[in-house]
């Protein structure tokens, strides 16, 4: 048969042979993830999150000038006059580009659209608008409602997922990692005053897909070992499992993060804030699985006894799969 | 893992190059696939409003004024059933979400408890269990009978409403020309208005932003408002104030209309032949005809009020009988103004009055600028990763990325014979399954380079990679596949788009990386079976 690719060996550039011992920084990881939560916490219920448009209601606007940069003094100064709240204006990407914020008017959905018209008017022609987001007080509380939901059930959804698929053991670990990411990256948001807003949610759903996926992949390898050193002390264990994991982990994280970097430079302004919680939700999600979700095993222990069993039936499956089946001994005679 | 059935690679190939035949379609413009041969795909990934821009508007019934104009319509039909059946009573009125009235005579209360029973209307399936009344009467000894609605029966009205106002605001919003424009109901009692490519939303908003509900009234022949409002103000009648720019006269008008906007069968913009105002004239259907011209014989010489959502447009004097169902209203519009109107009064009057409780509007500039920016962060996103994986795989790595353009291929495809829109929540999406398409790789071959280490021969190795590396990938998967079909369930909106991307890819992301390199990788085998012995294995 013909085939067009040539043959050519990758660049293995992660040393296999290398054995970090993980398990010993347990304790000082657990401390300082710990503070971290502990911190997010905090900064959570005193600083706050600075909630974009989607959850705390009001409008955006973001105009464009027409005849060169825009001048933002001038903007505040004829906005701040219109009585209309607190207005914040902040330049946007380009220096042509501004971004309006205004609060949400008391007295109801009509007042929104009312004061968003003054703005526009206020303007007048010499910038184009390039994007409105006006959100009314009940739409607004619905989607802090939802957005809320969305993040706990997706958790739950998880934590069932996995604990049918392994042992109660690491559905917690995997729980508490998951926790973990999400205070700490909304920790960050509260912390740099980044704004807060649905699609901040997304991102945080899919650090929560991904960092799952990493803990998922490293409890698979823990459940795999167990059986392979049946008198191994686990402690050794899940070093060494996280050790035959790292290549793959180091590995995908690059990718994954290569990618996400160029949504951060390339994408432009409107998934910056995205992106950026992205970008440090999936450091973060590396981390907690190889930090948090492993060792975490170490305290709750694992029944051995339970996890041979189960995986028993697969193995003997395993085995009679490598084995050649008539049809694949067949198949094998033919080519041969 | 390593034996594919002839049907199997056939299967493979075909879903593979359906990927590519629905995707293709996306890269050429609009004009050069329609002059395509008919059986090649046409369709293309709709673009979402955050793309391509446009308008995007929430908007909300008022319930509370819904209810208010049932219990209305409740107590005048009260007042009709009481009155046929010959009962006396005073008092007929509301009294908080319900119609209270007090017989006169206690020994008719059974008769009117009779009479008043005939306004319930069932509703629902009785079939299902789900049937009921719309109202309920109830007596309260020795004569106060009480009709309240019942629960069931107002989300019925709302819905019907809802309905109601949906093709009400499509008319209106198809009058500003565009077949694309989408209106459906969201939830109860809300309607969501997509219309793209819309740069300035004013006409828009003014458009669906008026109940629109013309009356035209009797005139008190002496009363004047301000006489009633210090006196009192005559039965059946009301005082009715007037719209802007008419000098903030109010009116005692008659509560009952004579015509009302139902029965108009056209209105358009146009000007008065005289003055060279604005206005709006109007022809009514035949039974209007015959009302109107009924009431302006019997009142020559004296006013009658144009109504505009419970405001007087104007009240002109009847100078003679208009027989022709036809006539003009002037107010004091101007022809942005008039031009509203027409479409309003054209299209009919909502049931309600809807007010926008989330506005999200792209601007077309926008919309190009995230495209453009999207296209080039996937592309730079794509390379990057693709760069990655060839070099630390090799000639896997290269079937690999070969796996990843059959999921870009997919995931595309996928999308446009669903038809769901394109957002940019759902190009990061997109970036997204690329990534984890790429891990599903590198944990086989990952898998396949530790195997090897045991000192297995080439070919277990391959087949042990695959086969023990598809577990950890399909517990991974399936995590992230609840996720997102969690977030497809409860979030809105971008979440939406996102979720609706990242299960497709997810999905794709397995076939491509695990069936589509694994293929590749079995032919790769093949190719080596015939040169000979495999020594190395190239990842």
């Amino acid at each position: 048969m013909f085939f067009p690719v040539p043959n050519f060996k990758g660049f293995d550039f992660f040393p296999h042979d290398l054995r970090i011992p993980f398990m010993r920084f347990k304790g000082l990881c657990f401390g300082l993830s710990v503070l971290f939560m502990a911190l997010s916490l905090l900064l959570f219920f005193t600083r706050g999150l600075n909630y974009g448009v989607d959850f705390k209601g009001g409008s955006l606007i973001e105009v464009q000038s027409k005849n060169g940069p825009a001048d933002l003094h001038d903007i505040r100064s004829k906005l701040n006059a219109l009585g209309i709240g607190n207005v914040q204006i902040q330049s946007f990407g380009a220096d042509t580009d501004v971004l309006i914020r205004v609060e949400q008017q008391p007295g109801g959905e009509a007042n929104q659209q009312a004061a968003m018209k003054k703005v526009v008017d206020t303007l007048g022609d010499g910038y184009t608008q390039r994007r409105i987001e006006v959100v009314g007080p009940a739409v607004s509380s619905e989607l802090r409602r939802t957005g809320t939901i969305a993040v706990f059930a997706s958790i739950l959804a998880i934590i069932v997922y996995v604990w049918f698929r392994f042992e109660w053991q690491f559905a917690l670990g995997a729980v508490v990692a998951l926790i973990h990411d999400v205070l700490v990256t909304v920790g960050l948001f509260s912390l740099l005053q980044l704004d807060f807003d649905l699609s901040i949610v997304a991102a945080l759903l899919t650090i929560l897909g991904y960092s799952v996926n990493d803990t998922v992949v490293v409890s698979d390898r823990i459940r795999e070992n167990l059986r392979k050193y049946k008198r191994m002390d686990l402690n050794e264990l899940l070093n060494i499992s996280i050790n035959e994991t790292l290549s793959r982990t180091i590995l995908t994280g690059m990718t994954a993060v290569v990618g996400i970097l160029a949504l951060l430079i390339f994408g432009g302004e409107v998934i910056r804030n995205f992106s950026f919680a992205m970008l440090f939700g999936i450091i973060i999600g590396t981390y907690s699985s190889i930090f948090i979700a492993a060792p975490l095993l170490d305290y709750l222990g694992v029944k051995r006894e339970t996890v041979g069993h189960a995986l028993k039936a697969k193995e003997s499956a395993a085995v009679t799969a490598k084995e050649p089946t008539p049809a694949k001994a067949k198949a094998a005679s033919r080519r041969t | 893992m390593l034996h594919f059935d002839r049907w199997k690679i056939i299967l493979i190939v075909l879903t593979c190059l359906a990927g590519v035949a629905f995707t293709l379609p996306n890269f050429f413009s609009k004009e050069t696939v329609e002059h395509w041969p008919a059986w090649v795909p046409h369709r293309q990934l709709p673009l979402g409003l955050d793309l391509r821009g446009g308008a995007h508007l929430l908007l909300a019934m008022d319930t509370n004024e819904l209810e208010k104009d049932w219990l209305n319509t409740l107590r005048d039909d009260a007042r009709k059933q009481l009155r046929e059946a010959k009962i006396g009573f005073v008092g007929l009125g509301l009294a908080g979400n319900s119609v209270q009235v007090k017989i006169s005579k206690p020994e008719d209360m059974d008769k009117a408890y009779a009479a008043l029973k005939k306004l319930i209307q069932p509703i629902g399936n009785a079939i299902l269990g789900t049937g009921g009344n719309d109202i309920t009467v109830e007596q309260t000894p020795p004569d106060v009978i009480t009709l309240r609605p019942t629960e069931q029966g107002l989300r019925q009205r709302v819905s019907s409403a809802a309905s109601a106002a949906i093709e009400t605001v499509n008319r209106r919003v198809n009058a500003l020309g565009t077949a694309e424009s989408t209106v459906v109901r969201q939830g109860s009692d809300r309607i969501l208005v997509q219309f793209p490519g819309l740069q300035d939303t004013k006409q828009l908003k003014d458009l669906i932003g008026q109940t629109a509900k013309l009356t035209f009234h009797a005139v008190h022949p002496t009363l004047t408002a301000e006489e009633a409002k210090q006196t009192r103000v005559p039965l059946g009648y009301k005082i009715y104030p007037s719209g802007e720019g008419e000098g903030g006269r109010s009116y005692v008008l008659q509560e009952t209309p004579v015509v009302s906007g139902e029965d108009l069968v056209d209105a358009q913009p146009g000007f008065d032949s005289r003055t060279n105002e604005p206005i709006i004239s109007f022809r009514f259907n035949q039974s209007g005809a015959r009302k109107f011209g009924n009431f302006t014989k019997d009142n020559v010489g004296s006013p009658f009020a144009i109504v505009l959502d419970d405001k007087v447009l104007s009240a002109p004097v009847v100078r003679e009988p208009i027989l022709g169902g036809s006539g003009q209203i002037s107010g004091s519009f101007t022809v942005d103004t008039a031009n509203t109107l027409a479409v309003q009064l054209r299209s009919g009057a909502l049931p309600t009055k809807l007010t926008i409780v989330e506005e999200r509007t792209v601007g077309p500039s926008l919309g190009a600028d995230s495209i453009a920016a999207g296209k080039l962060a996937g592309l730079i996103g794509c390379l990057l990763t693709g760069l990655l994986t060839i070099l630390a795989y090799g000639t896997f790595g290269v079937f690999a990325v070969i796996g990843l353009l059959v999921h870009g291929f997919l995931i595309i495809g996928a999308m446009t014979i669903i038809g769901t829109t394109l957002t940019l929540p759902g190009i990061a999406g997109f970036v997204l399954t690329i990534g984890m398409a790429v891990d599903a790789n590198v944990l086989i071959y990952e898998r396949i380079r530790e195997e090897l280490r045991t000192g297995k021969t080439p070919i277990a190795a391959i087949e042990q990679g695959f086969q023990r590396a598809f577990i950890t990938i399909f517990d991974s998967q399936l995590t992230t596949l609840s996720a997102a079909v969690i977030m497809f369930w409860l979030g809105s909106g971008p979440i939406r788009g996102f979720a609706v991307t990242l299960t497709i890819g997810i999905l794709t992301s397995v076939f491509s990386a695990v069936t589509v390199t694994r293929l590749l990788v079995v032919w790769w085998l093949n190719a080596q079976k015939g040169k000979g012995r495999i020594v190395e294995v190239p990842v």
